[in-house]
C-alpha cells in the first residue's frame, strides 16, 4: 500500500503516465535513470542505465558469498554517482566505511542502522524508502521472497528513492535467486586483474545482469569502481563481448 | 541525626559510618562514644523527601513511569523502554554508572515484580532476576524482605519463618487466620499474583494535556485517535512556550490502576503533530488495554526551545534541500523503533589501527567533511577479530605464496606490501610491541584479502587474515 500522507499521492499526470506504461512491463519510459558509463551495460539497460526510483538485486558471486563484499562497493559505486543522503540498513557490524568512502561514498551521506534479522532489515528499508530526498536504501539480507520485493519495489516507486538489496549468503543455501519485483538482478564477483603484472592494479569484477525487465540480460568483465564510483571497461577488453554463451542462454528463457 | 521522642537517634549512616559499627535507629550519644568526632548532621525529611523525588524525576530519562518510595527508595517500571538501552543490564550499568558519579549509593534490583525488586535490592545483592524467576531469588531471603510491618514481622519471627521461602510453601489459608492478611497480600505482590500500581512522579513544569473517557476504551484504532486528539492538543501548548519535544510519555491508566506507558523520543525538538502522533502510534502495540483504559495522559517529557514559528525553522532546511526534514523524521521513526544506540553516522578516527579507524555519530549531526585517507585500498568488509590463517611466503618481507583459511587453500596470483602499522602505545601499554605488515592479495581467482603479520618471520610473526574485498 502507498504511504497515506499526501506529498506522496500520486498526480493526475504521473498516473497517466503509470497506466500508459502498464503492459510494457518496463514502467515509466520516461523515469530517470543512471548510466554506468560502460556502453555495453548501459544499451542492456531500459532508458540507458540503471533506474532510479525501483528495486535493484545485488547477488555475490565467487565463493564467498557471506561476506558480499564485492556486492557492497557495486552497491555504494552507484551510491556515490547520487546526490542525498543513504539509509543502509546493516546485517551485521562487518561493514567497513573507509571502503565506501573509497568508491565516493562520503561518511556524512550515509545513516546506518543496526537491523540484524531480514525481519528489521525489511520494514526498515520500506521506511527508508517512502522518505523523497534520501539518495537510497541499502539492505543486507540473506533471502528475500516475492512479496516482500514488491513492497519495496512500490514504496521505491512511489518516492522515486532507489532501492539495493545485497543478498548475504548463509551457510548452506542455494545460491538460485528465488522470484522477486526487482527491476533487475545482478551478480557481482571479483575476476582476476591484468594477468600480466604480479603487480596489484585496479580490481576487477565480472558483471552479470541476471535479470532486466525490458531490457537484455548480459555479462562484462569491468574496472571496480574508482574514487568516484565509475566502473570502466578494461583497456585490454575493450572490444571483446564477454561470456557470450551465457548471455544466449538467459536471454532464451 | 533524629530526634526520637526526648533521645536524639541516628536516622542514617553513610558507608564509612557503618564500618565504625553505627546503625540508624542507634542513639547520638551511643555513636558519639564508640567514634569520637563524629560529624553529625540534623536529619532534614522534607528535604530528603524532595531530593528523592528530583532523583524520581531525573530517572524518567530511563522510563515514564517513575515512583519514589520514601524514604529512600524509587521504583522504575522499565517495561518497554529498555531496549533504548541495548536492554537490561546496560540500563541498570547505566543508572548505576551515573549515581555513582553523583556521589549516590545505591543498590539496584531489576524484577518482575516492584515488590521483588524492593526486597532483593535492599536485602539481596540486587541485580537482574529472570522473568518467573522472583519466587527462586526471594526464597533465601528475610521476611521483612516483603516490606512487612514490624508488627507482622515479629509475628512470623516467633514461630520461627524468618526465610520466605518459609512462606510459600505454606497452605495459605492457615497463614491468612495465623498472622493477617497482610502477609499474604505482600507476599502475593511480590510474586505478582497482586498487581501493584505505581504512582507515577509528574515534573510540575512539563507541557501535558489529559484526555479523561466517560467509558474504558481499549480498542486500537480507538487508542490511535486518542493519540491522535492528544498530539493536536499538545502542539499549541508547546507552541505557547517556544518548546519543541524530544521526549513524549505517553500514559494510560488502566482500570485497574496498572498504567500502561509508552515513550518516544525525538533526534532534533518537533513539534509537528502528525509526526509525534505516527511515532507515538508505531509503539502502540507494546500497549495492554487490560479491563480498559480510563484516562490517558500526554507529557513531553523532555523539550528544548524551538523557534516561535516553525517556518523560519523550515527555510532554514530549505536551503539544504526539502528532504532535510523528511531525514529528521525518517531517523526519529527507526530511533523509536530500533532504539538510539542502533541508528547513528560513522566518522573517521584518525588512528593507524583499522578496528579503531571509525567513530559512531548520532544520525543528524551536522556534517563534518573528513573523510579517511583515501590513498591506501582498504577491505570492504573487516573481520572482527582477524581470524588466523596458515600463509607461507619464501623470504622475509615478501608476500605470502598461498595462505590457508578455513580449510581451503588460496594461491596468490599478486600481491601488495608490506604496509607497516604501529601499535598505538599511547593507548595502551599492551600495544607497546605491537607491530603488523600488512599485505594486499589477490588469489589466482581474482578475489582480493588484506592479511597481516603480527611481527617479523623471524620472531616467528603470526598470519591473520583482517579484510575481504578491496576498494
Amino acid at each position: 500500500m502507498p504511504p497515506p500522507h499526501s506529498p506522496d499521492a500520486p498526480t493526475l499526470a504521473e498516473l497517466r503516465r503509470l497506466t500508459d506504461s502498464v503492459g510494457t512491463g518496463a514502467g515509466p519510459d520516461a523515469a530517470p535513470t543512471l548510466p554506468f558509463g560502460v556502453a555495453g551495460l548501459d544499451a542492456a539497460l531500459p532508458g540507458g542505465g540503471l533506474a532510479l526510483g525501483a528495486l535493484h538485486q545485488i547477488h555475490e558471486g565467487g565463493p564467498r558469498g557471506r561476506y558480499a563484499a564485492t556486492a557492497v562497493l557495486f552497491a555504494g559505486g552507484i551510491l556515490a554517482r547520487l546526490n542525498g543522503p543513504v539509509l543502509w540498513c546493516l546485517h551485521s557490524r562487518d561493514l567497513f566505511a573507509p571502503a565506501l568512502a573509497r568508491v565516493g561514498l562520503h561518511p556524512d551521506r550515509v545513516v546506518y542502522c543496526e537491523t540484524w534479522r531480514d525481519t528489521e532489515v525489511l520494514p526498515a528499508m520500506e521506511e527508508g524508502l517512502r522518505h523523497r530526498g534520501l539518495a537510497g536504501v541499502v539492505g543486507e539480507l540473506t533471502r528475500m521472497t516475492l512479496t516482500p520485493s514488491r513492497r519495496l519495489q512500490l514504496a521505491a516507486e512511489g518516492s522515486g528513492v532507489t532501492a539495493l538489496v545485497v543478498h548475504r549468503l548463509c551457510a548452506g543455501e542455494a545460491a538460485e535467486p528465488e522470484p522477486s519485483a526487482a527491476r533487475t538482478r545482478w551478480r557481482v564477483a571479483p575476476a582476476p586483474s591484468d594477468g600480466m603484472s604480479r603487480r596489484m592494479g585496479r580490481p576487477r569484477w565480472r558483471l552479470e545482469l541476471q535479470r532486466s525487465r525490458g531490457g537484455a540480460p548480459g555479462a562484462w568483465i569491468v574496472e571496480a569502481c574508482d574514487a568516484q564510483g565509475r566502473l570502466a571497461v578494461p583497456a585490454s577488453l575493450a572490444d571483446r563481448p564477454a561470456a557470450p554463451e551465457r548471455v544466449q542462454r538467459r536471454a532464451a528463457r | 541525626m533524629a530526634q526520637d521522642g526526648a533521645r536524639r537517634v541516628l536516622a542514617g549512616v553513610d558507608a564509612a559510618a557503618r564500618r565504625f559499627g553505627l546503625y540508624p535507629g542507634m542513639s547520638a550519644a551511643h555513636a558519639q562514644a564508640l567514634v569520637p568526632g563524629l560529624h553529625l548532621v540534623p536529619a532534614a525529611p522534607e528535604a530528603d523527601a524532595a531530593g528523592l523525588e528530583r532523583l524520581g524525576l531525573w530517572c524518567q530519562r530511563y522510563a515514564p513511569i517513575v515512583a519514589t518510595d520514601p524514604p529512600d527508595g524509587l521504583l522504575i517500571d522499565i517495561t518497554g523502554a529498555a531496549h533504548l538501552f541495548g536492554g537490561e543490564a546496560p540500563l541498570l550499568a547505566d543508572i548505576s554508572a551515573r549515581l555513582e558519579r553523583t556521589g549516590i549509593a545505591a543498590r539496584l534490583a531489576l524484577a518482575d515484580t516492584p515488590g521483588c525488586a524492593w526486597g532483593l535490592a535492599r536485602f539481596g545483592e540486587g541485580g537482574i532476576v529472570p522473568p518467573g524467576g522472583a519466587a527462586q531469588v526471594l526464597a533465601p531471603l528475610p521476611v521483612a524482605a516483603l516490606r512487612l510491618g514490624s508488627e507482622a514481622q515479629r509475628a512470623l519471627q516467633d514461630v520461627g519463618l524468618t526465610r520466605i521461602g518459609g512462606l510459600t510453601d505454606k497452605p495459605r489459608a492457615a497463614l491468612r487466620l495465623r498472622f493477617g492478611a497482610e502477609v499474604l497480600f505482600r507476599l502475593d505482590r511480590a510474586l505478582g499474583y497482586e498487581p501493584e500500581p505505581l504512582a507515577a512522579l509528574v515534573a510540575p513544569e512539563s507541557p501535558r494535556v489529559a484526555l479523561r473517557f466517560a467509558e474504558p476504551v481499549g480498542a486500537r484504532e480507538t487508542l490511535e485517535r486518542v493519540v491522535s486528539d492528544l498530539c493536536a492538543r499538545l502542539v499549541p501548548e508547546l507552541e505557547r512556550r517556544g518548546l519543541g519535544a524530544r521526549r513524549l510519555d505517553l500514559i494510560f491508566a488502566r482500570v485497574d490502576r496498572l498504567d500502561q506507558a509508552i515513550r518516544i523520543g525525538t533526534a532534533r525538538p518537533s513539534r509537528d503533530a502528525a509526526h509525534l502522533t505516527r511515532l507515538l502510534a508505531e509503539r502502540l502495540a507494546l500497549v495492554d488495554p487490560g479491563f480498559g483504559i480510563e484516562e490517558a495522559v500526554l507529557c513531553a517529557s523532555r523539550v528544548e526551545p524551538l523557534a516561535e514559528h516553525q517556518e523560519t525553522h523550515l527555510a532554514s532546511h530549505l536551503a539544504a534541500g526539502p528532504q532535510a526534514l523528511d531525514l529528521a523524521a525518517l531517523i526519529d521513526t527507526l530511533l523509536v523503533r530500533l532504539g538510539a544506540a542502533r541508528v547513528y553516522r560513522l566518522a573517521p578516527v584518525e588512528s593507524d589501527l583499522p578496528e579503531r579507524a571509525v567513530r559512531r555519530v548520532p544520525a543528524l549531526a551536522a556534517p563534518l567533511g573528513v573523510v579517511w585517507p583515501t590513498d591506501l585500498p582498504r577491505p570492504a568488509r573487516l573481520l572482527a577479530p582477524p581470524e588466523p590463517v596458515t600463509a607461507m611466503a619464501e623470504i622475509p618481507d615478501a608476500p605470502p605464496l598461498f595462505f590457508v583459511w578455513r580449510n581451503t587453500r588460496h594461491r596468490i596470483a599478486r600481491a601488495d606490501g608490506p604496509e607497516r602499522i604501529l601499535g598505538e602505545w599511547w593507548v595502551t601499554d599492551a600495544e607497546a610491541d605491537l607491530t603488523r605488515d600488512y599485505y594486499r592479495v589477490e588469489t589466482e581467482a581474482g578475489e582480493r584479502f588484506w592479511l597481516f603479520r603480527d611481527g617479523p618471520m623471524q620472531a616467528n610473526g603470526r598470519w591473520w587474515l583482517h579484510g575481504l574485498g578491496e576498494a
